[in-house]
């Protein structure tokens, strides 16, 4: 009994002692915002300086040379910050795309049987991923791009596709009404993949049956583009760009910043995805792949049912922080100037309204809702993944 | 009785020893092989005559300005770098006084390197003269004012030393920091750990550039009037602040990782919280996660590139602020700029993976 009560006194001091250490840090923390904002305040009042979001509302007065909404200089602040988000997405989502294909296929180089190919894989990753971004981006920009030819002399892909210090121009894809006749039959072809995996997962479930999928789903998308074909013809027209005086008319340009921005994200984060990749296919034990074979499953079959199931459980945490780390990363366009949202919104914006606080505290409000989303699809996509390998049939 | 002598064994066949074995194992052991090892060999044979020809046959090796890089089919621009290499590793430094910027580099680097290998004698003189006397003699050495040493300021600091400023800082910041908010998120006390998992959150969700936009342009606002950083220190800040967000998600991994039995065993010892911490649990996790830490380190170092966005002139920011010298405007004065800081860059990164690598093989000591 006594030692009972003296582990209970003993217990209630230091459950004491951390409540009050809890307090005082409450109470500190309180007191350090309370300063922090005080000292704001009295120094806005002090540079007149006005606050508040108004500014969203007023007129920008400046021009942005890649949109992919409407936008002029008689635009909003608000719109300058949309133009700039969406400029951000578009560089991450095409740089996450190309850098997933390329980390992928040095990962696999890495694990190449070929002793020349592992090591030109290796040389890579030791490569790029020791080199600051910030440097490989100017590099791009301002070594190569920017020191391409002029439009007149520009490098041409068989005159349709031109890239020089303007950037890269691209044939334009014109669909004609009859496109929508299209884009149903690959809606139809996207259905067709759902229906049958589904209809084969059952039937492996249920009677250990193995159905065909791809070559139905074939089937299907080729008897929809046929019928497509029937009923609209090909409403399809190729719009090639041609040299007007100093520049191209036509087609879709894309400006340099881009092309530099998205080349030094995908290859930098490559190098990076290519190590996850290597890593993942690596802890998959080797006899998996032994037993997937005694159970006489094909290579494929081994492959699709067996081994990437548990490689992805392995890549995709990191390979989700590695996407995170590109989106953040296109940041860093501001100092090539590309118009992502840290460069016209925190830079020019910033310059012109003057307005520190609101601005900064948005864009890192949007960066970290970006993250907070992204981590949010691929944790739910993680758990499927997880439990698709986690259940035992 | 004659005595029975085996014949001695045949050598194995010539194609499988040796390098031609080697080759047909590694290089040539299936058709597929061979068209890789093909288009390998000419894709490598390709790139190393445009890098020989770019940095040596077409390059020039001396001159005094422009003139001796505009060859008609020039290469690399090393009497560039050559002219400038002074500018590159102190910036506007006064040129009298570089002396004492050697002089915190060699100690530096003489009181690193033993630190650095394992078998070098008095460790802990070594720790306390990194920790103890390196920083107060590093700090009076470069800003001076004190000991009839001329007062630099910041501002005419530049090139490599400010790159190894902000790194070393950030490096030796942020990792009590993150062990500290690593231990603080995985607290009992819900105030604490909601305090630390907010601020690992936020600073791990937004990018380093937008933490330094706060810290160049924010900081001054959010103290009293009259007190003001000046931007190396506030840059150093915001570096030092962003880090250690993900050193301590780092070091909670190497935590986690500590089975519970550990805990139990100290607590049955009669160990309380900072003992158990200290000699039981944070020994074993920081061993674990020593790939983790150097790889944030490199990533740090990486990262004080970003410094000259908003207007110190790191290594990066110099070569680039030297583009806008005229007397050295050739079209490949960029490219050659940007391979030497890549370069330099790519030592030091490199250096830090193979030492961890090193490190990580020594300490494994449950693997032998």
């Amino acid at each position: 009994m006594i030692d009972k009560s003296i582990i209970q006194r003993w217990r209630a001091r230091v459950g004491q002692r951390d409540v009050l250490a809890q307090i005082a840090v409450a109470v500190a923390l309180f007191l350090a915002v309370y300063w922090l904002i005080d000292n704001v305040v009295s120094n806005l009042e002090r540079q007149n300086v006005a606050s508040g979001f108004g500014f969203f509302n007023e007129r920008a007065g400046f021009g942005i040379n890649q949109t992919l909404i409407n936008y002029s200089e008689d635009s909003s602040y608000g719109r300058v910050l949309m133009v700039g988000l969406l400029n951000t997405l578009l560089v991450s989502v095409i740089g996450i795309a190309l850098a997933s294909l390329l980390g992928f296929f040095i990962g696999i180089g890495r694990l190449s049987q070929n002793w020349l190919i592992n090591r030109l894989a290796l040389v890579y990753i030791e490569i790029f991923r020791n080199v600051p971004l910030l440097l490989q981006i100017m590099f791009w920009y301002f070594g190569v791009l920017r020191n391409l030819p002029s439009p007149r002399n520009s490098f041409t892909a068989g005159d349709v596709v031109f890239f020089n210090n303007r950037g890269l121009i691209l044939p334009a894809i014109e669909a004609g009404p009859g496109a929508i006749w299209y884009g149903l039959a690959l809606l139809a072809g996207i259905a067709a993949v759902f229906w049958f995996k589904r209809r084969a997962k059952q039937a492996r479930f249920v009677a250990g049956e193995i159905l065909p999928v791809w070559r139905p789903v074939a089937l299907v998308l080729v008897v929809a583009l046929m019928m497509a074909f029937l009923l609209a013809g090909v409403p399809f027209s190729l719009e090639i760009p041609v040299l007007r005086g100093f520049n191209f008319r036509g087609g879709i340009s894309v400006i340099p910043e881009f092309v530099a921005l998205v080349l030094a994200l995908s290859l930098y984060t490559a190098s990076f995805i290519a190590e996850i990749v290597r890593a993942g296919i690596q802890s998959v034990d080797k006899g998996q792949r032994e037993a997937a074979a005694a159970l006489g499953l094909s290579n494929t079959q081994a492959l699709n049912l067996v081994l990437v199931p548990q490689a992805l459980r392995v890549i995709i945490p990191p390979l989700t922080s590695q996407y995170l780390n590109l989106t953040k990363n296109s940041s860093l366009a501001v100092a090539i100037a590309y118009p992502d949202i840290v460069s016209v919104f925190a830079g020019t914006t910033l310059t012109q309204v003057g307005q520190a606080v609101e601005i900064i505290l948005v864009t890192m409000l949007i960066y970290l809702s970006l993250s907070l989303l992204t981590s949010f699809i691929m944790n739910w996509y993680n758990a499927r993944v997880a439990l698709a390998g986690g259940s035992h049939g | 009785m004659a005595e029975w002598t085996p014949k001695p064994a045949r050598p194995a066949p010539a194609s499988t020893v040796g390098f031609v074995g080697w080759a047909r194992r590694n290089l040539f052991a299936t058709p597929g092989d061979v068209a890789l090892t093909l288009f390998g060999s000419v894709f490598i044979i390709w790139l190393g005559g445009v890098l020989i020809d770019w940095a040596f046959i077409n390059a020039s090796f001396s001159g005094d300005d422009r003139t001796a890089c505009l060859k008609p089919v020039q290469g690399a621009c090393w009497p560039f770098i050559d002219a400038k290499l002074g500018q590159f590793i102190y910036g506007r430094y006064p040129e009298a006084e570089t002396w004492r910027v050697n002089l915190v580099f060699f100690f530096g680097l003489a009181g690193l390197v033993p630190m650095l290998v394992p078998s070098a004698p008095f460790k802990s003189a070594n720790i306390f003269f990194l920790l103890g006397f390196y920083p107060v003699f590093a700090f009076v050495m470069l800003t001076g004012g004190m000991f009839g040493l001329v007062p630099v300021e910041t501002t005419d600091w530049g090139g490599l030393l400010v790159t190894l400023v902000v790194a070393v800082t950030g490096i030796a910041a942020s990792l009590p920091l993150g062990i500290l908010l690593a231990l603080g998120r995985r607290s009992k006390l819900p105030i604490i750990r909601y305090f630390c998992l907010g601020f690992i959150e936020i600073f791990r969700g937004v990018p380093l550039i937008t933490v330094l936009f706060m810290a160049s342009v924010m900081l001054p606002l959010f103290l009293p009037d009259g007190v003001n950083f000046d931007k190396l220190m506030r840059c150093l800040i915001g570096v030092a602040l962003f880090s250690s967000a993900y050193m301590a998600e780092v070091v909670r991994g190497g935590l986690q990782a500590i089975p519970k039995g550990q805990y139990e065993a100290a607590a049955a010892l009669g160990l309380g919280y900072w003992k158990t911490t200290r000699l039981i649990i944070l020994p074993q996790a920081l061993k674990l996660v020593i790939p983790g830490i150097v790889n944030t380190f490199i990533g740090l170092f990486k990262d004080t590139t970003l410094v000259l966005i908003v207007g110190l002139f790191d290594l990066l920011g110099i070569v680039q602020f030297h583009f806008t010298d005229a007397s050295w405007a050739t079209p490949e004065t960029h490219i050659t700029g940007y391979v030497f800081a890549g370069a330099v860059f790519w030592v030091f990164c490199f250096a830090m993976s193979r030492y961890s690598i090193f490190m990580e093989n020594r300490l494994s000591t449950d693997r032998q």
